[in-house]
Protein backbone atom coordinates (compact mmCIF):
# COMPACT_ATOMS: atom_id res chain seq x y z
CA UNK A 1 0.00 0.00 0.00
CA UNK A 2 1.00 3.49 -0.66
CA UNK A 3 0.67 6.24 1.87
CA UNK A 4 1.38 9.33 -0.83
CA UNK A 5 -0.16 11.92 2.40
CA UNK A 6 2.15 10.72 5.01
CA UNK A 7 5.67 12.24 4.23
CA UNK A 8 4.11 15.31 3.67
CA UNK A 9 1.75 15.36 6.80
CA UNK A 10 5.11 14.62 8.63
CA UNK A 11 6.94 17.04 6.92
CA UNK A 12 3.71 19.10 8.18
CA UNK A 13 4.00 17.60 11.75
CA UNK A 14 7.56 18.44 12.43
CA UNK A 15 6.95 22.30 11.57
CA UNK A 16 4.02 22.88 13.76
CA UNK A 17 6.62 23.89 16.99
CA UNK A 18 7.97 26.60 15.05
CA UNK A 19 4.23 27.49 14.32
CA UNK A 20 3.64 27.63 17.42
CA UNK A 21 6.74 29.27 18.10
CA UNK A 22 5.60 31.82 15.49
CA UNK A 23 2.55 32.24 17.35
CA UNK A 24 3.39 33.12 20.74
CA UNK A 25 5.95 35.47 19.50
CA UNK A 26 3.10 37.10 18.17
CA UNK A 27 0.73 36.98 21.72
CA UNK A 28 3.43 37.89 23.97
CA UNK A 29 6.32 38.03 22.08
CA UNK A 30 8.03 35.08 24.14
CA UNK A 31 7.59 36.71 27.23
CA UNK A 32 10.44 38.90 29.29
CA UNK A 33 13.30 37.41 28.01
CA UNK A 34 12.57 36.19 24.34
CA UNK A 35 15.82 35.35 23.52
CA UNK A 36 16.62 32.61 26.67
CA UNK A 37 12.92 31.71 25.75
CA UNK A 38 13.75 31.05 22.24
CA UNK A 39 17.42 29.12 22.25
CA UNK A 40 15.46 27.37 24.76
CA UNK A 41 12.55 26.33 23.17
CA UNK A 42 14.63 25.15 19.91
CA UNK A 43 16.82 23.32 22.10
CA UNK A 44 14.64 21.21 23.79
CA UNK A 45 13.02 20.62 20.13
CA UNK A 46 16.74 19.34 18.89
CA UNK A 47 16.68 16.76 21.44
CA UNK A 48 13.07 15.53 20.92
CA UNK A 49 13.46 15.54 17.63
CA UNK A 50 16.78 13.55 18.18
CA UNK A 51 14.84 10.66 20.28
CA UNK A 52 11.95 10.53 17.67
CA UNK A 53 14.14 9.69 15.28
CA UNK A 54 15.89 7.00 17.43
CA UNK A 55 12.05 5.51 18.09
CA UNK A 56 11.90 4.79 14.42
CA UNK A 57 13.20 1.74 14.43
CA UNK A 58 12.33 0.09 17.32
CA UNK A 59 9.04 1.45 16.62
CA UNK A 60 9.06 0.22 13.47
CA UNK A 61 10.65 -3.66 14.65
CA UNK A 62 8.32 -3.89 17.30
CA UNK A 63 4.75 -3.54 15.44
CA UNK A 64 6.08 -4.42 12.38
CA UNK A 65 5.23 -1.17 10.58
CA UNK A 66 7.73 -1.31 7.55
CA UNK A 67 6.48 2.11 6.32
CA UNK A 68 7.81 3.69 9.72
CA UNK A 69 11.27 3.34 8.47
CA UNK A 70 10.60 5.60 5.49
CA UNK A 71 9.97 8.34 7.96
CA UNK A 72 13.35 7.95 9.70
CA UNK A 73 15.59 10.28 7.60
CA UNK A 74 13.17 13.02 7.38
CA UNK A 75 13.08 13.50 11.18
CA UNK A 76 16.66 12.86 11.62
CA UNK A 77 16.97 15.60 8.95
CA UNK A 78 14.46 17.61 11.14
CA UNK A 79 16.31 16.87 14.28
CA UNK A 80 19.73 18.48 12.47
CA UNK A 81 17.52 21.13 11.94
CA UNK A 82 16.57 22.66 15.05
CA UNK A 83 19.75 22.24 15.80
CA UNK A 84 20.99 24.33 13.41
CA UNK A 85 18.04 26.97 14.74
CA UNK A 86 19.27 26.59 18.51
CA UNK A 87 23.23 26.83 17.35
CA UNK A 88 22.27 30.29 15.24
CA UNK A 89 20.22 31.74 17.62
CA UNK A 90 22.79 30.90 20.59
CA UNK A 91 25.21 32.88 18.00
CA UNK A 92 23.24 35.42 16.41
CA UNK A 93 21.05 36.26 19.37
CA UNK A 94 22.21 34.92 22.51
CA UNK A 95 25.70 35.78 22.57
CA UNK A 96 25.17 38.65 19.42
CA UNK A 97 28.47 36.90 17.15
CA UNK A 98 30.89 38.14 20.13
CA UNK A 99 33.30 35.49 18.34
CA UNK A 100 36.00 35.83 21.38
CA UNK A 101 32.93 35.56 24.16
CA UNK A 102 31.87 32.23 22.49
CA UNK A 103 35.25 30.46 22.69
CA UNK A 104 35.89 31.36 25.91
CA UNK A 105 32.47 29.67 26.71
CA UNK A 106 33.13 26.31 24.37
CA UNK A 107 36.83 26.21 26.26
CA UNK A 108 35.11 26.76 29.70
CA UNK A 109 32.03 25.78 30.04
CA UNK A 110 31.75 21.61 30.04
CA UNK A 111 27.93 21.86 28.92
CA UNK A 112 28.42 24.11 25.93
CA UNK A 113 31.71 21.88 24.80
CA UNK A 114 29.79 19.17 25.01
CA UNK A 115 27.00 20.44 22.60
CA UNK A 116 29.38 22.12 20.08
CA UNK A 117 30.68 18.41 19.96
CA UNK A 118 27.73 17.06 19.44
CA UNK A 119 26.71 19.46 16.65
CA UNK A 120 30.31 18.69 14.77
CA UNK A 121 29.39 14.80 15.03
CA UNK A 122 25.80 15.39 13.56
CA UNK A 123 27.08 17.19 10.46
CA UNK A 124 28.55 14.02 8.63
CA UNK A 125 25.22 12.64 9.48
CA UNK A 126 23.44 15.36 7.65
CA UNK A 127 25.90 15.64 4.79
CA UNK A 128 25.68 11.94 3.93
CA UNK A 129 21.69 11.91 4.35
CA UNK A 130 21.35 11.60 0.37
CA UNK A 131 20.43 8.57 -1.65
CA UNK A 132 24.14 9.51 -3.72
CA UNK A 133 26.09 9.50 -0.85
CA UNK A 134 24.17 6.11 0.77
CA UNK A 135 25.34 4.89 -2.47
CA UNK A 136 28.88 6.44 -2.77
CA UNK A 137 29.34 5.22 0.78
CA UNK A 138 28.10 2.00 0.50
CA UNK A 139 25.63 0.66 3.17
CA UNK A 140 27.92 -0.99 5.36
CA UNK A 141 30.04 2.08 5.86
CA UNK A 142 27.07 4.51 5.72
CA UNK A 143 25.71 2.10 8.81
CA UNK A 144 29.06 2.57 10.79
CA UNK A 145 28.77 6.00 10.34
CA UNK A 146 25.63 6.45 11.17
CA UNK A 147 26.36 4.61 14.32
CA UNK A 148 27.75 8.34 15.78
CA UNK A 149 24.14 9.01 16.69
CA UNK A 150 24.52 6.59 19.76
CA UNK A 151 26.64 9.17 20.99
CA UNK A 152 25.52 12.21 19.25
CA UNK A 153 22.20 11.70 21.19
CA UNK A 154 23.75 10.86 24.76
CA UNK A 155 26.10 14.14 24.28
CA UNK A 156 23.08 16.14 23.44
CA UNK A 157 21.10 15.21 26.36
CA UNK A 158 24.35 15.43 28.42
CA UNK A 159 24.36 19.44 27.37
CA UNK A 160 20.76 19.82 28.42
CA UNK A 161 21.52 18.01 32.15
CA UNK A 162 24.60 19.79 32.30
CA UNK A 163 22.67 23.54 31.78
CA UNK A 164 19.42 23.36 33.99
CA UNK A 165 20.50 24.91 37.17
CA UNK A 166 18.20 22.86 39.64
CA UNK A 167 15.17 21.19 38.30
CA UNK A 168 16.26 17.92 36.59
CA UNK A 169 12.65 16.60 35.64
CA UNK A 170 13.20 17.11 32.06
CA UNK A 171 16.70 15.62 31.29
CA UNK A 172 15.87 13.04 33.15
CA UNK A 173 13.11 12.13 31.48
CA UNK A 174 14.95 12.60 28.53
CA UNK A 175 17.73 10.55 29.80
CA UNK A 176 15.06 7.38 30.64
CA UNK A 177 13.57 7.69 26.72
CA UNK A 178 17.43 7.42 25.47
CA UNK A 179 17.98 4.69 27.40
CA UNK A 180 14.70 2.94 26.76
CA UNK A 181 15.70 3.34 22.84
CA UNK A 182 19.16 2.58 23.25
CA UNK A 183 19.12 -0.60 25.45
CA UNK A 184 16.52 -1.82 23.57
CA UNK A 185 19.01 -2.29 20.51
CA UNK A 186 21.83 -3.89 22.57
CA UNK A 187 19.11 -6.32 23.79
CA UNK A 188 17.98 -6.79 19.90
CA UNK A 189 21.70 -7.30 18.91
CA UNK A 190 22.28 -9.97 21.79
CA UNK A 191 19.09 -11.47 20.79
CA UNK A 192 20.14 -11.42 16.97
CA UNK A 193 23.41 -12.81 18.06
CA UNK A 194 22.02 -15.94 19.89
CA UNK A 195 19.46 -16.59 17.17
CA UNK A 196 22.41 -16.78 14.22
CA UNK A 197 25.51 -17.07 15.89
CA UNK A 198 28.00 -13.49 16.15
CA UNK A 199 29.22 -13.72 12.71
CA UNK A 200 25.37 -12.15 11.65
CA UNK A 201 25.15 -9.81 13.72
CA UNK A 202 25.99 -6.72 11.51
CA UNK A 203 23.14 -7.64 9.55
CA UNK A 204 20.90 -6.80 12.56
CA UNK A 205 21.25 -3.56 12.74
CA UNK A 206 20.53 -3.20 8.64
CA UNK A 207 17.65 -1.10 9.19
CA UNK A 208 16.21 0.50 6.06
CA UNK A 209 19.59 2.90 5.42
CA UNK A 210 17.21 3.43 2.14
CA UNK A 211 13.79 4.42 2.27
CA UNK B 1 -5.72 92.85 25.74
CA UNK B 2 -2.46 91.52 25.46
CA UNK B 3 -2.28 87.33 24.47
CA UNK B 4 0.53 86.02 25.45
CA UNK B 5 1.87 83.08 22.58
CA UNK B 6 4.82 82.05 23.78
CA UNK B 7 4.30 80.15 27.26
CA UNK B 8 6.49 81.40 29.83
CA UNK B 9 7.22 78.34 31.24
CA UNK B 10 8.45 74.84 30.34
CA UNK B 11 6.68 71.96 31.05
CA UNK B 12 10.12 70.76 32.70
CA UNK B 13 10.18 74.05 34.64
CA UNK B 14 6.15 73.38 36.48
CA UNK B 15 6.34 69.28 37.08
CA UNK B 16 7.86 68.12 39.47
CA UNK B 17 10.09 65.51 38.31
CA UNK B 18 8.36 63.06 40.99
CA UNK B 19 5.14 63.90 39.54
CA UNK B 20 6.48 63.46 36.00
CA UNK B 21 7.84 59.69 36.71
CA UNK B 22 4.21 59.38 38.51
CA UNK B 23 2.46 59.72 35.65
CA UNK B 24 5.03 57.38 33.77
CA UNK B 25 4.30 54.86 36.01
CA UNK B 26 0.11 55.48 36.12
CA UNK B 27 0.66 55.23 32.31
CA UNK B 28 2.40 51.91 33.32
CA UNK B 29 -0.12 50.64 35.50
CA UNK B 30 -3.13 51.73 33.08
CA UNK B 31 -1.56 49.36 30.14
CA UNK B 32 -0.85 46.51 32.34
CA UNK B 33 -4.60 47.10 33.96
CA UNK B 34 -5.84 47.10 30.20
CA UNK B 35 -4.15 43.87 29.12
CA UNK B 36 -7.25 42.03 31.94
CA UNK B 37 -4.99 41.33 34.75
CA UNK B 38 -6.47 39.27 37.27
CA UNK B 39 -3.22 38.95 39.80
CA UNK B 40 -2.74 42.56 39.97
CA UNK B 41 -6.12 43.03 41.57
CA UNK B 42 -4.81 41.21 45.03
CA UNK B 43 -2.76 44.11 45.47
CA UNK B 44 -3.53 47.40 47.11
CA UNK B 45 -2.19 50.81 46.39
CA UNK B 46 0.64 51.93 49.17
CA UNK B 47 0.16 55.71 49.64
CA UNK B 48 2.11 58.27 51.45
CA UNK B 49 5.47 56.91 50.01
CA UNK B 50 8.75 59.04 50.56
CA UNK B 51 10.98 59.27 47.71
CA UNK B 52 14.14 57.97 48.79
CA UNK B 53 17.60 59.39 47.27
CA UNK B 54 18.69 56.07 46.65
CA UNK B 55 16.98 55.45 42.56
CA UNK B 56 18.87 55.38 39.73
CA UNK B 57 18.49 56.81 36.96
CA UNK B 58 17.76 53.94 34.30
CA UNK B 59 14.44 53.19 32.88
CA UNK B 60 12.35 50.61 35.07
CA UNK B 61 11.85 47.24 33.96
CA UNK B 62 7.94 46.97 32.64
CA UNK B 63 5.64 45.68 35.64
CA UNK B 64 4.25 42.72 33.58
CA UNK B 65 7.46 41.63 33.25
CA UNK B 66 8.90 42.47 36.83
CA UNK B 67 5.83 40.45 38.07
CA UNK B 68 6.00 37.54 35.21
CA UNK B 69 9.58 36.73 34.80
CA UNK B 70 10.21 35.23 38.65
CA UNK B 71 12.49 32.87 40.33
CA UNK B 72 10.61 31.88 43.10
CA UNK B 73 11.22 27.73 43.40
CA UNK B 74 8.19 27.56 46.17
CA UNK B 75 5.29 28.05 43.16
CA UNK B 76 7.96 25.75 40.54
CA UNK B 77 11.09 26.48 38.58
CA UNK B 78 9.62 27.76 35.67
CA UNK B 79 10.07 31.51 35.79
CA UNK B 80 6.76 31.71 34.18
CA UNK B 81 5.41 29.11 37.34
CA UNK B 82 4.98 32.22 39.62
CA UNK B 83 2.52 34.08 38.35
CA UNK B 84 0.99 31.31 36.74
CA UNK B 85 0.64 29.63 40.07
CA UNK B 86 -0.09 32.57 42.45
CA UNK B 87 -3.74 33.50 41.88
CA UNK B 88 -5.14 29.80 42.47
CA UNK B 89 -2.95 28.68 45.31
CA UNK B 90 -1.32 31.27 47.36
CA UNK B 91 -4.60 33.70 47.09
CA UNK B 92 -4.81 36.53 49.13
CA UNK B 93 -1.95 36.84 52.03
CA UNK B 94 -3.08 35.29 55.18
CA UNK B 95 -4.03 38.01 57.34
CA UNK B 96 -2.11 38.40 60.16
CA UNK B 97 1.24 37.39 58.55
CA UNK B 98 3.35 36.67 61.34
CA UNK B 99 7.18 36.76 61.61
CA UNK B 100 8.94 35.62 64.29
CA UNK B 101 11.93 37.57 65.54
CA UNK B 102 14.95 35.01 67.03
CA UNK B 103 18.87 34.67 68.53
CA UNK B 104 20.67 37.15 69.69
CA UNK B 105 18.30 40.00 70.77
CA UNK B 106 17.31 41.98 73.93
CA UNK B 107 13.68 42.05 72.35
CA UNK B 108 12.76 38.58 70.54
CA UNK B 109 8.89 37.71 69.76
CA UNK B 110 6.54 36.92 67.14
CA UNK B 111 5.15 40.46 65.25
CA UNK B 112 2.42 40.97 62.71
CA UNK B 113 3.11 42.33 59.42
CA UNK B 114 1.41 45.26 60.68
CA UNK B 115 3.63 45.70 64.05
CA UNK B 116 6.90 45.00 61.95
CA UNK B 117 6.23 47.49 58.41
CA UNK B 118 3.86 50.08 60.28
CA UNK B 119 6.08 51.85 62.67
CA UNK B 120 8.40 52.97 59.76
CA UNK B 121 7.41 55.33 56.86
CA UNK B 122 7.60 53.51 53.24
CA UNK B 123 9.80 54.90 50.92
CA UNK B 124 10.25 53.98 47.60
CA UNK B 125 13.60 53.20 46.16
CA UNK B 126 15.06 52.38 42.18
CA UNK B 127 17.31 49.61 42.61
CA UNK B 128 18.83 47.20 39.87
CA UNK B 129 17.99 43.58 40.36
CA UNK B 130 20.96 40.85 39.10
CA UNK B 131 20.15 37.45 39.20
CA UNK B 132 22.82 34.99 39.48
CA UNK B 133 21.56 33.48 35.56
CA UNK B 134 22.90 36.50 34.46
CA UNK B 135 19.81 38.58 33.36
CA UNK B 136 18.51 41.67 35.06
CA UNK B 137 15.74 44.52 35.78
CA UNK B 138 15.58 47.86 37.65
CA UNK B 139 12.73 47.97 40.13
CA UNK B 140 10.97 50.94 41.99
CA UNK B 141 10.61 48.89 45.39
CA UNK B 142 8.87 49.75 48.59
CA UNK B 143 9.89 49.31 51.80
CA UNK B 144 11.69 50.29 54.78
CA UNK B 145 15.69 49.98 55.35
CA UNK B 146 15.65 46.73 57.55
CA UNK B 147 18.23 48.62 59.87
CA UNK B 148 15.78 50.58 61.20
CA UNK B 149 13.09 47.59 61.84
CA UNK B 150 16.03 44.97 63.08
CA UNK B 151 17.46 47.62 65.63
CA UNK B 152 14.22 47.82 67.59
CA UNK B 153 14.96 43.99 68.59
CA UNK B 154 17.93 45.16 70.30
CA UNK B 155 20.46 42.62 68.85
CA UNK B 156 23.03 42.11 71.44
CA UNK B 157 26.93 42.00 71.14
CA UNK B 158 27.03 38.12 69.80
CA UNK B 159 24.66 39.09 66.86
CA UNK B 160 27.29 38.61 63.98
CA UNK B 161 24.76 37.25 60.93
CA UNK B 162 20.81 37.18 60.46
CA UNK B 163 19.29 34.47 59.39
CA UNK B 164 16.08 34.96 57.18
CA UNK B 165 13.42 32.43 56.52
CA UNK B 166 10.39 31.80 54.11
CA UNK B 167 6.99 30.37 54.80
CA UNK B 168 6.42 26.59 54.28
CA UNK B 169 2.94 25.87 53.07
CA UNK B 170 2.65 23.23 50.41
CA UNK B 171 -1.32 24.70 50.06
CA UNK B 172 0.29 27.85 49.14
CA UNK B 173 3.68 26.78 47.58
CA UNK B 174 2.66 23.87 45.16
CA UNK B 175 6.19 23.95 44.74
CA UNK B 176 7.14 23.05 48.15
CA UNK B 177 5.35 19.49 47.58
CA UNK B 178 8.24 18.75 45.93
CA UNK B 179 11.83 18.78 47.35
CA UNK B 180 13.24 20.72 44.26
CA UNK B 181 15.37 22.40 47.13
CA UNK B 182 15.74 22.07 50.76
CA UNK B 183 12.24 24.03 52.66
CA UNK B 184 12.57 25.96 53.91
CA UNK B 185 14.39 28.69 52.18
CA UNK B 186 17.15 29.99 54.26
CA UNK B 187 18.94 33.00 53.75
CA UNK B 188 21.67 35.25 55.84
CA UNK B 189 23.43 38.06 55.84
CA UNK B 190 26.30 39.79 58.08
CA UNK B 191 24.67 41.81 60.36
CA UNK B 192 26.90 45.02 58.54
CA UNK B 193 25.44 43.76 55.60
CA UNK B 194 22.61 43.32 56.89
CA UNK B 195 22.40 46.77 59.04
CA UNK B 196 23.65 48.55 55.69
CA UNK B 197 21.37 51.36 54.48
CA UNK B 198 20.94 50.20 51.06
CA UNK B 199 19.50 46.84 52.26
CA UNK B 200 15.64 47.10 52.00
CA UNK B 201 12.90 45.00 53.77
CA UNK B 202 10.62 45.54 50.83
CA UNK B 203 6.73 45.71 50.52
CA UNK B 204 5.29 46.33 47.47
CA UNK B 205 6.80 47.60 44.09
CA UNK B 206 5.42 50.43 41.55
CA UNK B 207 3.86 51.71 44.28
CA UNK B 208 1.39 48.57 44.98
CA UNK B 209 1.78 45.79 47.55
CA UNK B 210 3.60 42.96 46.95
CA UNK B 211 2.22 40.27 44.88
CA UNK B 212 2.78 37.06 45.66
CA UNK B 213 5.26 35.84 43.10
CA UNK B 214 7.62 38.93 43.88
CA UNK B 215 7.10 38.10 47.60
CA UNK B 216 4.41 38.76 49.35
CA UNK B 217 3.67 40.53 52.14
CA UNK B 218 7.77 40.67 53.37
CA UNK B 219 10.69 40.30 51.55
CA UNK B 220 14.36 41.33 51.50
CA UNK B 221 16.22 42.92 48.70
CA UNK B 222 20.09 43.37 48.71
CA UNK B 223 20.73 45.29 45.36
CA UNK B 224 24.65 44.36 45.28
CA UNK B 225 23.83 40.81 45.63
CA UNK B 226 22.49 38.20 43.06
CA UNK B 227 18.75 37.93 43.30
CA UNK B 228 18.07 34.40 45.49
CA UNK B 229 19.87 36.48 48.38
CA UNK B 230 16.78 38.57 48.33
CA UNK B 231 14.53 36.16 50.47
CA UNK B 232 10.84 36.30 49.72
CA UNK B 233 7.90 35.57 51.92
CA UNK B 234 10.05 36.20 54.95
CA UNK B 235 8.12 34.39 58.68
CA UNK B 236 11.44 34.40 60.31
CA UNK B 237 14.30 36.19 61.09
CA UNK B 238 17.29 35.00 63.60
CA UNK B 239 20.21 36.74 64.72
CA UNK B 240 22.88 34.55 65.18
CA UNK B 241 26.58 33.98 66.19
CA UNK B 242 27.67 32.14 62.94
CA UNK B 243 26.65 32.15 59.12
CA UNK B 244 23.25 30.43 57.81
CA UNK B 245 23.75 27.55 55.87
CA UNK B 246 21.51 29.22 53.05
CA UNK B 247 19.61 26.64 50.79
CA UNK B 248 21.33 27.50 47.78
CA UNK B 249 24.78 26.45 49.30
CA UNK B 250 23.39 23.44 50.43
CA UNK B 251 22.01 22.83 46.96
CA UNK B 252 25.39 23.55 45.24
CA UNK B 253 27.94 24.67 47.22
CA UNK B 254 30.56 24.89 44.70
CA UNK B 255 27.93 27.11 42.60
CA UNK B 256 26.63 29.64 45.78
CA UNK B 257 28.58 31.11 48.34
CA UNK B 258 27.02 33.02 51.57
CA UNK B 259 28.00 36.44 49.63
CA UNK B 260 26.73 36.30 46.47
CA UNK B 261 28.10 39.35 45.71
CA UNK B 262 27.41 40.58 42.13
CA UNK B 263 31.23 40.13 40.73
CA UNK B 264 31.55 40.06 37.05
CA UNK B 265 35.27 38.90 37.63
CA UNK B 266 34.20 35.68 39.59
CA UNK B 267 32.18 33.29 36.77
CA UNK B 268 29.68 31.22 38.30
CA UNK B 269 31.29 27.53 37.48
CA UNK B 270 28.77 26.92 34.31
CA UNK B 271 28.31 30.42 32.78
CA UNK B 272 30.37 34.02 32.59
CA UNK B 273 29.14 36.83 34.46
CA UNK B 274 31.12 39.54 32.67
CA UNK B 275 27.86 40.22 30.99
CA UNK B 276 24.08 40.23 31.36
CA UNK B 277 20.98 40.58 29.56
CA UNK B 278 18.94 43.48 30.88
CA UNK B 279 15.33 42.78 30.67
CA UNK B 280 14.16 44.34 27.50
CA UNK B 281 17.18 45.01 26.42
CA UNK B 282 18.75 42.81 23.02
CA UNK B 283 22.66 43.19 23.06
CA UNK B 284 24.49 42.22 26.78
CA UNK B 285 25.32 44.50 28.54
CA UNK B 286 28.53 44.92 31.27
CA UNK B 287 27.78 43.40 34.49
CA UNK B 288 29.06 46.07 36.96
CA UNK B 289 30.76 45.19 40.43
CA UNK B 290 28.61 45.07 43.37
CA UNK B 291 25.73 45.60 40.82
CA UNK B 292 26.96 49.64 40.39
CA UNK B 293 26.83 50.20 44.24
CA UNK B 294 30.21 49.45 45.04
CA UNK B 295 31.00 53.02 46.12
CA UNK B 296 28.35 52.28 48.67
CA UNK B 297 29.28 48.67 50.08
CA UNK B 298 33.18 47.76 48.72
CA UNK B 299 34.11 48.98 52.43
CA UNK B 300 32.21 46.01 53.75
CA UNK B 301 34.60 43.51 52.04
CA UNK B 302 38.11 44.78 52.03
CA UNK B 303 40.83 42.91 52.89
CA UNK B 304 38.14 39.81 51.34
CA UNK B 305 39.65 37.98 48.37
CA UNK B 306 36.35 37.94 46.51
CA UNK B 307 37.33 34.83 44.79
CA UNK B 308 36.83 32.50 47.33
CA UNK B 309 33.84 34.29 49.71
CA UNK B 310 32.02 34.22 46.53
Amino acid sequence: MRRIWLKPLVFALCLVPLVWLAGRAAIDGLGANPIEALVRFLGDWALRFLLIALAVTPLRRITGWSWLGGLRRMLGLFAFFYVVLHLSSYIGLDQFFDWPAIGREIVKRRYITIGMAAVLLLLPLALTSTDSMVRRLGGRRWRKLHRLVYLIAPLGVAHHWMMVKKDLTEPMIHAAILALLLGWRVLAARRAARHTGPGNVKQESGCAAHS
Amino acid sequence: MLLRTQPRLRESEVTDKSLWLDRRRFLALGAAAASAWPALAGAGPLPGLIRSPYRIDEAATPLKDVTHYNNFYEFGTDKSDPAQMAPSFFGAVPKPWMVTVSGECAKPGTVSYDDLIKPHKLEERIYRLRCVEAWSMVIPWVGVPLADVLKRFEPNSKAKYVEFTTLVDPERFPGQRRGTLDWPYVEGLRLDEAMHPLTLLAVGLYGEELLPQNGAPIRLVVPWKYGFKSIKSIVGIRFGETPARTTWMKSAPREYGFYANVNPQVDHPRWSQGKERRIGEFLKRDTLAFNGYADQVAGLYSGMDLAVNY
